[in-house]
């Protein structure tokens, strides 16, 4: 049996990986992405498409800007525009309880030099008349976007390839380890790869890879449920989210409404299922007809939901390993992903290549899953679940 | 006793689900008998709505019997069991089935679960074939059943289907001009399917006798036939085929009926954790069951939704799966009438797998389907836009990846119309054979469920 050598292994080909292999092979280097299934199957192709950069976590927001300006070039970078809209996000408040957070949120928005509009019940109203009474403030992000995952991931991945990235898909790592000369990837179809630098951006999956290199970070699977109604005349421009974690919903200009459901439900990676139980569906009709009373008599047509990895302080792992050199982590990004995944792409790349990237990555060290690791307020409203149960 | 307790849903209240409640009510049971439409009977004993006046004994003609004799066992059966009409089951989950009943959501708890879903139509696209006027062979007949309606008043019937003779002669009954039945597969085929035909020589015969009645009174009747296109601009105007001697004709008619066989409504099966293995004599996914239906864990399928089979199979499985049912529940009866059931399912089942070979699912048309054809119509996908997806860098070949770069399949409909004809110019166009490229995964909802129905705890 004979190795393929090369520069980089990417070991997961959803968003990031595809990402990740397009920038590096820009500068050069020689990248075999090896994906166990197709390429952006999962969460990468089955979220909700936003692209939302108020109300973050406040040490992402050089990342997130970063990548924001790859979004709004993604056409000039890869040939394909992927249904990238800049419509704008709104983030509504049903008390003056969520509206204070919202003021916070937007402080900490504006501070990184985002334009906010601050809006209460008379502006929705004369701007949104399709809102039900229930928002009673909110905040509007006018450089917030969406795009179609189910079509980013394939058009990344392509561009990559033609850049001359080598994609494997159907391809299962079962063994990786680190040699003297660099590593060794064994897959399951029997191929072996050997390279300078390993990235593991496996999603939920990655928990395995890092544990190859006897490291650890708490990742659980967890499914978003999406749903879509039936087209109609296209009257919602912005995404629309409720801070209180109810609802978020956006219509796409061919007319269809597409709502994501909270909490997010349990996924089985093992039988690669991410089921949607029935009262997920009833739950998020009944908290979107609570804002959009007009979409009452609409029909919810499709539900659907993929596989992401989670961790309990809800932000990612981004960067180095701490066991191992050559190793790049880039994994739990608990439901939102889908806005920074170019900006980790380019991140990674600049690490490998240049031993270092501009972008401020310490919040997402693995490193802080040595001691003790605080779950994050939203975690408990978010998942079905306590983290314990799992 | 403990096991008279089991709670019985059945969903369907077609011949296969009114004759699986019959037999579970005289054993003592009370089964939920769960059905979307107004009225019992399914498709083929389909009912006039109330208050319409049709003469069903000339619409059924030598079927009128058979019509009558479930209709009046279910009038009598009624008070013995727990019917629920108007009622769309759309998910299910943890042996709880959720419900849309005038639009309120209910669910229903069950023990075990028979799944009499039924079939419908196989749809093989043709340019036009989503112009208004173009109905299947399966709504065609519906709308005539259950108003008293006609499609049209010059209609065209097109397909390959042993129903094309049969609805056409319905229409003809109640006022219509038969313009032209078009059958695409040929008199050879139905030649070679004779050896399978002949194990139910009643139904064979009653075949020919459709046709022979259309061919007295003179309707135009073609087999071999290339389909070309349903023309029109705002709604159907002609048919365009080329006949079997290969003579290119264009019919006027203001409808056309299209159909090539049925396939089985399998999605509430698939939700209810059947398996599904694919059938060459057919060309479909069918569930997997063993000879009474059994597919999973109190899981039952009878009917068309099982296996195509027709109307007296529907009735023969039935009555085996709540056989089943109550020898699971370990309430036999002394007389074993399974082992008859069994027979008299497999001849009539067999007789199906000639039909399928004598009206031919036209795979080769599929194959060379035009790429500005419409495949998807709820989505208004092309086999054009099916081709380049898949023709793409790191393109899709498995159907559910190319839903979801194509949205083909992702409508109202959830595929149920576009999957077969999917599959195969799938299939081709990879150049891999048809079970290689997948079936579409269903989910719920399994019907289009409105946002604003009204929740209720379960009664």
């Amino acid at each position: 049996m004979t190795m393929r050598r090369t520069d980089v292994v990417i070991v997961g080909g959803g968003l990031i990986g595809a990402w990740t292999a397009f920038f590096l092979a820009r500068r050069g280097r020689k990248v075999v992405l090896v994906e166990k299934g197709v390429v952006g199957a999962q969460s990468s192709g089955t979220n909700f498409g936003n692209l939302r950069l108020q109300g973050r976590f406040p040490g992402q927001y050089p990342l997130s800007l970063r990548a924001q300006a790859l979004w709004e070039d993604i056409e000039e970078l890869i040939g394909d525009r992927c249904e990238f809209d800049p419509s704008g996000h709104l983030y509504i408040a049903f008390n003056d309880a969520e509206r204070e957070k919202l003021e916070k949120y937007a402080a900490v928005s504006e501070s990184h030099g985002l334009a906010i509009e601050h809006l209460g019940a008379a502006d929705l109203a004369r701007r949104y008349p399709w809102l039900s009474g229930k928002a009673v403030a909110a905040t509007f992000s006018p450089r917030d976007a969406t795009a179609n995952p189910r079509l980013v991931t394939p058009a990344v991945a392509r561009a990559a390839k033609a850049l001359g990235v080598e994609v494997v898909e159907q391809c299962t790592v079962m063994q990786a380890r680190r040699e003297a000369a660099g590593f060794v990837l064994e897959t399951a179809d029997g191929r072996s790869f050997g390279c300078d630098h390993l990235v593991n951006a496996a999603g939920a999956w990655a928990g395995e890879i890092a544990q190859m290199f006897g490291e650890g970070a708490p990742l659980f699977p967890a499914g978003p449920p999406q749903f879509v109604t039936e087209p109609f005349p296209y009257f919602i421009r912005p995404s629309v989210q409720a801070v209180d974690g109810t609802v978020i919903f956006r219509q796409i200009p061919r007319g269809n409404v597409i709502l994501a459901g909270y909490p997010r439900t349990a996924a089985d990676p093992i039988r690669n299922r991410a089921p949607v139980p029935p009262a997920k569906t009833l739950a998020a009709m009944r908290h979107l007809t609570a804002v959009v009373p007009a979409l009452r008599d609409c029909h919810v047509i499709r539900v659907w939901s993929g596989i992401e990895g989670y961790l309990p302080d809800m932000i990612p792992v981004i960067g180095p390993s701490m066991t191992t050199d050559g190793l790049f982590h880039a994994f739990g990004f608990c439901g939102h992903g889908f806005q920074i995944g170019p900006g980790v792409g380019l991140c990674l790349s600049e690490m490998i290549c240049d031993g270092s990237t501009e972008t401020p990555l310490d919040p997402f060290s693995i490193a802080r899953f040595r001691g003790a690791v605080a779950e994050d307020e939203k975690f408990r409203r978010e998942f079905d679940l306590p983290a314990a149960a799992r | 006793m403990a096991e008279l307790m089991a709670e019985v849903v059945i969903v369907g209240a077609g011949p296969a689900g009114i004759r699986a409640a019959g037999i579970l009510a005289a054993q003592g049971l009370r089964p939920i008998l769960v059905d979307e439409g107004r009225q019992a009977g399914g498709q083929g004993y389909r009912r006039p709505s109330p208050g319409l006046a049709l003469d069903m004994d000339t619409l059924m003609g030598t079927e009128a019997g058979k019509y009558k004799a479930l209709h009046a066992d279910f009038a009598a059966l009624l008070n013995r069991i727990d019917y629920r009409p108007r009622t769309l089951v759309w998910g299910i989950e943890d042996r709880r089935l959720h419900c849309v009943r005038d639009g309120r959501q209910t669910t229903i708890a069950f023990d075990a679960l028979i799944v009499a879903t039924g079939a419908m139509d196989r749809i093989a696209p043709l340019p036009g074939w989503i112009l208004p006027g173009v109905f299947t062979l399966g709504g065609a007949q519906a709308v005539l059943k259950d108003q008293g309606c006609l499609v049209g008043r010059r209609v065209a019937f097109l397909g390959a289907s042993p129903l094309l003779s049969l609805a056409a002669l319905q229409y003809r009954k109640l006022g219509a001009e038969v313009v032209a039945v078009c059958d695409t597969s040929s008199f050879r085929d139905k030649i070679a399917a004779l050896p399978q035909l002949a194990a139910v020589p009643r139904t064979l015969a009653r075949g020919i006798a459709y046709l022979a009645a259309l061919k007295r009174a003179r309707v135009p009747l073609f087999d071999g036939v290339t389909p070309l296109a349903i023309e029109g601009e705002a709604g159907v105007t002609a048919l365009r085929f080329r006949d079997g001697r290969g003579h290119e004709r264009r019919i006027a008619c203001d409808a056309v009926a299209l159909g090539y066989g049925l396939k089985p409504e399998t999605q509430l099966a698939e939700l209810a954790g059947a398996r599904f293995a694919f059938d060459a004599r057919f060309r479909l996914w069918l569930p997997v069951t063993d000879e009474d239906g059994r597919a999973g864990e109190g899981l039952y399928l009878a009917g068309d939704g099982a296996a195509i089979g027709g109307a007296d199979a529907a009735e023969a499985s039935g009555a085996l799966a709540a056989l089943a049912v109550l020898h699971d529940l370990g309430l036999r009866s002394e007389h074993d009438e399974r082992p008859a059931l069994r027979r008299r399912l497999a001849r009539l089942r067999r007789f199906q797998q000639g039909l399928a070979r004598a009206f031919r699912w036209p795979v080769a048309a599929l194959a060379r389907l035009s790429d500005e054809v419409a495949v998807c119509r709820c989505e208004h996908v092309t086999a054009g836009d099916i081709r380049r997806a898949m023709d793409a860098d790191l393109g899709p070949v498995d159907v559910n990846r190319v839903k979801a770069i194509t949205r083909c399949g992702m409508g109202r409909c959830q595929g149920r119309v576009c999957g077969p004809a999917l599959q195969e110019i799938a299939a081709a166009h990879a150049g891999l054979p048809v079970e290689a490229v997948g079936r579409l995964r269903g989910q719920a909802p399994l019907k289009p469920v409105p946002l604003g129905i009204l929740e209720e705890e379960e009664a």
